[in-house]
């Protein structure tokens, strides 16, 4: 299911002294299947065209075309839903979202509002648990007793519930230790791979977009400023550094060693990619040079 | 951010009214509630409005958000009127009487003066809230209340809680709106279907509410206590109220609008 923008403009509290304009001619296309970053510094606009992705807001003017379905200025309210069930958003802090009694409550709570029987929304609930990486012990736990990264992992769990085609994630692991952050981006690797997701990926860490997205949306003042590839945005690090963006650590570290003399193209992003860069250009007598070392 | 308006918001001007000392708009506000009941006929009320379109211009506000103040409020208008109109028994010329519902011309003009009554105090009200900052206000409802530590009533406390209430109230605003788009996500109709599905879908909403608000609560309570806060007695404040010329030409204005009120009442 892809999402296209055409034309979007979008402005809050229009006509009164509140009127701030978040989108300005957005013209941008999420395509099936992708793994989209969409960055962006603070206030670039990116929590605003989040919520058009399922309807939560709807354009002042322009359209978007989610799957079949097209979003006009005039689209009545109602109705949405099977949109909302196609288009899962984990918003930042999901675990704010947590109300039931239970933890197999709350994740059936998705599914059962999209029509799914209370029997099979609890079985599809056990399921997601164990995907998201948490012990079926838990089942039966309140989800306030839970420590933050569990509950954030149950919230997202109960929008997982809802089999969305496509899933949106803002900023997903804001306030998580490293490890944390690393088990939670490989987990939306592999559920990507096995559910077959378009997943949008809102974010500040270069370099989980350097490591997991193969397309990049960049926002600035509520316009798209830039769309393409990993490679193609990062290439550039003075224009990043102007739109109040950094490289990923990697690329930066490569950066340096083009300034000494080394020579990538394309620019490496990930860490295995500057490896095998290195070990083509550094001279033979180096490795050789430790070799003899060796003997 | 909510993506409407919220009704007595304020809104940030550079008029004489914004610049009113928030204890005179606050009591004069009070006063005019008083005065409005010297009118009994046609020319008081027609002074009355007068003073009040006066006090709106030079607020510099937009008349449209004064309307907007009267819509929530309608029906109990309307409801109040057609009370009055029906049963204010009979006087003058009786133009319907059936059982005890008449429809009088003492009737109908009573109906008229209450409207007005109803609009004259919602647009002062509203004046008042739409050119003063909330924390204003509550420095102001601090002050008016200091009389009454002497009946050790907790003044300082009841001020402190009332700013803080305000305080929270856009964060809330903001938190309601985020979480009620995290439920509509999954699949959560707010404001759809008929009463019982409206409770049921307000669950899903007060629940993380009331738990973030303890949350915020308890970590605001400790940053206070971290930064040594202390109520009551010898603490100085960061806005000081000033009492100005024009806080006093107000007074006397409100003043001289009584003493004409009172010459033209019939």
């Amino acid at each position: 299911m892809a999402i296209d923008f055409k034309q979007v403009d979008f402005t809050y509290q229009p006509g009164t002294p509140f009127e701030t304009k978040a989108l300005t001619d957005i013209n941008v296309t999420i395509p099936d299947g992708s793994y989209t970053a969409l960055i962006g510094h603070t206030g670039s606009g990116k929590s605003t065209l989040l919520q058009h992705l399922n309807a939560l807001l709807k354009p002042t003017s322009g359209t978007v075309t989610i799957g079949d379905r097209v979003i006009t200025p005039t689209t009545s309210n109602k109705d949405l839903k099977s949109l909302r069930q196609q288009v899962g958003i984990v918003f930042q802090f999901p675990e704010n979202q947590l109300f039931e009694e239970t933890v197999v409550k709350d994740i059936a709570f998705g599914p059962q509002n999209f029509g799914v029987n209370e029997a099979d929304a609890l079985k599809t609930a056990e399921k997601m648990l164990t995907l998201v990486g948490l012990d079926d012990s838990l089942l039966e736990r309140s989800p306030f007793d839970l420590s933050g990264g569990q509950m954030r992992r149950v919230a997202i769990a109960g929008v997982l519930a809802m089999q969305p085609k496509i899933l949106v994630l803002d900023e997903p692991t804001a306030g998580l230790d490293p490890q944390g952050r690393l088990d939670m981006m490989e987990m939306f690797a592999r559920l990507r791979q096995e559910q077959n997701l378009t997943v949008v990926l809102v974010t500040h860490q270069m370099d989980d977009v350097a490591n997991y997205a193969d397309h990049v949306i960049v926002m600035d003042q509520g316009r798209v400023v830039k769309t393409g590839t990993p490679q193609e945005i990062f290439k550039d690090p003075a224009w990043l550094v102007d739109h109040q963006l950094g490289l990923p650590k990697t690329t930066a570290f490569a950066q340096q060693l083009m300034a000494r003399g080394l020579h990538f193209d394309p620019v490496p992003l990930t860490e295995d990619q500057l490896a095998a860069a290195l070990v083509q250009q550094l001279p033979a007598t180096v490795f050789g040079g430790a070799e003899s070392h060796d003997e | 951010m909510m993506n409407k308006l919220i009704f007595g918001r304020y809104i940030p001007g550079d008029s004489v009214i914004h610049h009113m000392d928030p204890r005179a708009k606050l009591l004069l506000s009070f006063y005019f509630i008083g005065i409005i009941f010297i009118a009994n006929n046609w020319l008081t009320y027609v002074i009355l409005f007068a003073f009040t379109i006066l006090a709106i211009k030079l607020s510099g506000v937009k008349w449209s958000f004064f309307i907007n103040g009267v819509k929530p409020l309608i029906w109990l208008i309307l409801f109040t009127v057609i009370l009055q109109v029906l049963f204010s028994g009979s006087g003058g010329h009786v133009y319907f009487k059936w059982g005890i519902i008449t429809i009088s011309q003492l009737g109908l003009v009573n109906g008229i003066y209450i409207f007005c009554r109803f609009v004259l105090i919602i647009f002062m009200s509203t004046l008042l809230t739409l050119t003063t900052p909330p924390l204003e206000l509550s420095d102001a409802i601090e002050y008016i209340l200091m009389p009454l530590k002497v009946v050790h009533f907790p003044v300082y406390e009841v001020a402190l809680m009332l700013s803080i209430a305000l305080r929270f109230v856009p964060t809330l605003m903001d938190e309601t709106e985020k979480i009620m788009n995290a439920q509509r996500a999954r699949g959560v109709d707010f404001g759809e279907g008929n009463i019982f599905q409206q409770m049921r879908a307000i669950v899903p909403l007060l629940i993380p509410l009331f738990v973030s608000s303890f949350n915020r609560a308890e970590d605001l309570a400790t940053a206070m206590e971290a930064r040594g806060y202390q109520g009551g007695e010898g603490r100085s404040k960061y806005r000081i109220l000033k009492w100005q010329a024009r806080d006093s030409w107000a007074t006397v204005s409100f003043v001289a609008l009584t003493i004409v009120l009172v010459l033209c009442r019939a």
